[in-house]
């Protein structure tokens, strides 16, 4: 009967979610826009003072995941004229993927990652020059900027597992610059005008075709989409996964003492290198598909200033919880976009906005929470 | 390479490393105090070069055409205005999360220069474009065998010189100086004593962004021109200099940016690969250095606590 009312409950969840999200994307008026933005941060503020996500009976984390993701589905097949709205789901849904890896590496391992921009952009890159100059199927291309990432990320990680605290931020923050100074200066990646890319094809599927399915048609993006809600399905698991097994385990005990977990016969350097790895290669396939859709890639999307808005999404959802993650994600993509009064000032937003969040509320929207080892219930 | 190009490359070269030196110093200071980074520091670096070129403006629009009043009245009110956004900084950013974890206080300086940044943009007329920064100092020229030395840079650099030694002696031989010390030794043990530790952490705040608000003046003089984004670049430097050195150590931070510089002078002179790879080539020797001694070239005495 629990697990019922749970069911219930999550469902009910996620379907209020996507009616919001839907409701957020359709408004067209300023004054309705301000209108949503004020019902979700009352919404949001009833909830954190009645606890009401904690008193709500729990669901198997796997029906929360699937709810979740038909959720996506139904908003996206709602939205399926609207290629604005559809481009700025798509964005979320990518930039969630790249915030998964560095939540592997931040929120689990304790790695402080400040290029990830930069590895995003390696998978970019990587997609980009490898469909100009080689007939590899797409969805391997995907793969190879994932795996390039990583293996780019293995050049910095000798530094990273050596030093702690400042020092460890300076390696990663000078590798971003050291990557976008390059992608500049190098006249065969493009230079400063970058380069373009072409369509995903699978097979006889062209995804710059519109979608036409019996009698159902719909924009070009929902091709991109179910493609990226596959990825970000298989993300999501691994995450999940990682978290559940005695793996996350050991990830934790790394992150909250290096000295006590080493004791314990943990290998941390072993798995600092894993964890980063893992988040390089997360972060290499979102830039690969985010290229493909865009069409175009460049130095100036892969700055530090984007590293800095990536972490300060994890930090805005709750560092360790990947709901908190998609959470933060769906604001500070889709917020700035629909607020046009906010779009000039919307660096000036995210930063004082963290810097409020670090100040008053350090543990972010959803904090993570308590590891249960045994089952209490 | 003539020999006069070579002299015009170290020129350069010492330039750079006093501005990145002047940097350093002022992150080094403050990991003194309070054992953090404060990542704020370059934007706090071109919130001085702003308020210089504004007063500046100020005093052309007052009609004050004496270069000499210009020069003192620009150098000493962007002091003031710099030092207090410093204070202010550590009052309401920093030290409200003093004993937070250290990635907080990393990213809320961060983000807290990223404010500031975007405050130059948004805010100073025309903040989104390049400023030229009028020339203030004596342009006179001495021509040694095809190399040409200014007067102005000479001047900046014997500034910067003083200004560094300065502080040293400040800090070696003042009681204020002595506070400092203190305080960055052992904060319970200092306020036992009797000295005031919130103000000392201002003060010294203060001090370091004084330091970088005439590092920010000198860039503004030596290219001519400032930029809202000038200061990621030449924090990010400060600090790697700083780091390079050895955190918390005042010689190691000049070593570090005077190394820094070096290192682009090398990178843009004597490598065989474009001298556009200048700065990937610096970053790259400082990200090989950290694997090599971690905690900077003068290592941080401290052992790992248990």
């Amino acid at each position: 009967m629990t697990r019922l009312r749970g069911a219930l409950g999550a469902a009910a969840v996620a379907a209020l979610c996507a009616l919001y999200a839907w409701a957020f994307l359709r408004a067209e008026s300023q004054s309705a826009l301000a209108l949503l933005v004020l019902a979700g941060v009352a919404a949001g503020a009833v909830a954190t003072r009645t606890r009401l996500l904690e008193k709500l009976p729990p669901a198997p984390e796997r029906l929360t995941q699937a709810f979740a993701l038909l959720a996506v589905a139904g908003l996206c097949i709602a939205l399926h004229e609207d290629d604005f709205s559809l481009l700025l789901v798509a964005r979320v849904l990518i930039v969630v993927l790249a915030c998964l890896g560095l939540h592997i590496q931040l929120g689990y391992a304790g790695v402080l990652n400040f290029a990830g921009a930069s590895f995003f952009g390696v998978g970019g890159y990587t997609a980009a020059v490898l469909t100009r100059s080689t007939g590899l199927p797409h969805l391997l291309v995907l793969l190879a900027g994932g795996a390039m990432a990583a293996l780019v990320g293995t050049l910095i990680v000798v530094p990273v597992l050596r030093t702690r605290g400042h020092y460890a931020a300076l390696v990663t923050i000078a590798f971003a610059l050291l990557f976008r100074t390059f992608l500049e200066v190098n006249d065969s990646l493009g230079g400063p005008q970058g380069l373009k890319l072409k369509e995903i094809r699978i097979g006889p599927w062209r995804f710059n075709d519109p979608v036409e399915l019996g009698p159902f048609s719909g924009s070009f993006y929902l091709n991109y989409l179910a493609l990226l809600l596959l990825l970000l399905a298989l993300g999501w698991i691994l995450v999940q996964r990682v978290e559940r097994s005695w793996i996350g385990i050991d990830l934790d005990a790394v992150r909250l003492d290096e000295t006590a977990a080493s004791t314990f016969g943990i290998d941390v350097a072993r798995w600092k290198t894993v964890a980063f790895t893992l988040g390089n290669f997360l972060a290499g396939v979102a830039g690969a598909a985010s290229a493909h859709m865009v069409g175009f890639i460049a130095p100036n999307n892969y700055s530090f200033g984007e590293s800095l808005v990536l972490v300060s999404i994890l930090l805005l959802g709750g560092v360790g919880n990947a709901w908190g993650v998609a959470l933060a994600a769906a604001i500070v993509v889709i917020l700035p976009e629909k607020l046009q009064v906010l779009q000039e000032y919307r660096f000036l937003l995210y930063a004082g906005m963290v810097v409020l969040i670090l100040i008053f509320r350090p543990v972010g929207l959803l904090p993570r929470r308590m590891r249960r080892l045994v089952d209490t219930a | 390479m003539t020999l006069a190009l070579l002299g015009q490359y170290v020129m350069n070269g010492v330039m750079l490393g006093m501005m990145y030196a002047l940097v350093a110093v002022g992150f080094t200071l403050f990991f003194g105090v309070l054992d953090i980074i404060q990542f704020s520091h370059g934007d706090v670096l071109a919130f001085g070069a702003f308020v210089a070129l504004a007063v500046w403006a100020a005093l052309v629009k007052l009609g004050v055409a004496w270069p000499a009043v210009q020069l003192v009245a620009v150098v000493v009110f962007s002091a003031l205005a710099t030092a207090a956004v410093g204070a202010l900084v550590a009052r309401f950013v920093v030290l409200p999360l003093k004993g937070a974890p250290s990635l907080n206080v990393l990213l809320v300086t961060l983000m807290m220069g990223t404010v500031l940044r975007e405050a130059i943009r948004l805010f100073y007329p025309g903040g989104s474009q390049p400023q030229r920064f009028p020339a203030l100092l004596p342009t006179t020229g001495y021509d040694l065998g095809g190399f040409n030395l200014r007067l102005d840079n000479l001047i900046l650099l014997a500034a910067g010189a003083l200004l560094i030694a300065g502080t040293h002696l400040f800090i070696t031989r003042t009681r204020l100086g002595l506070a400092i010390r203190a305080v960055a030794q052992d904060e319970e043990t200092a306020r036992t004593m009797g000295i005031d530790f919130r103000a000392v952490v201002l003060f010294t705040f203060g001090l370091g962004s004084a330091l970088a608000a005439f590092a920010g003046a000198m860039d503004g003089l030596y290219y001519n021109e400032v930029y809202y984004g000038m200061g990621l670049l030449l924090g990010v430097i400060g600090f790697a200099s700083a780091i390079i050195g050895g955190l918390g150590n005042l010689y190691g931070a000049v070593i570090g940016g005077f190394l820094f510089a070096a290192l682009q002078t090398i990178g843009a002179v004597a490598l065989p690969f474009a001298s556009a790879y200048k700065d990937v080539f610096a970053f790259a020797v400082v990200i090989v250095l950290m694997a090599v001694r971690p905690t900077g070239l003068i290592g941080e005495p401290a052992s790992e606590r248990v």
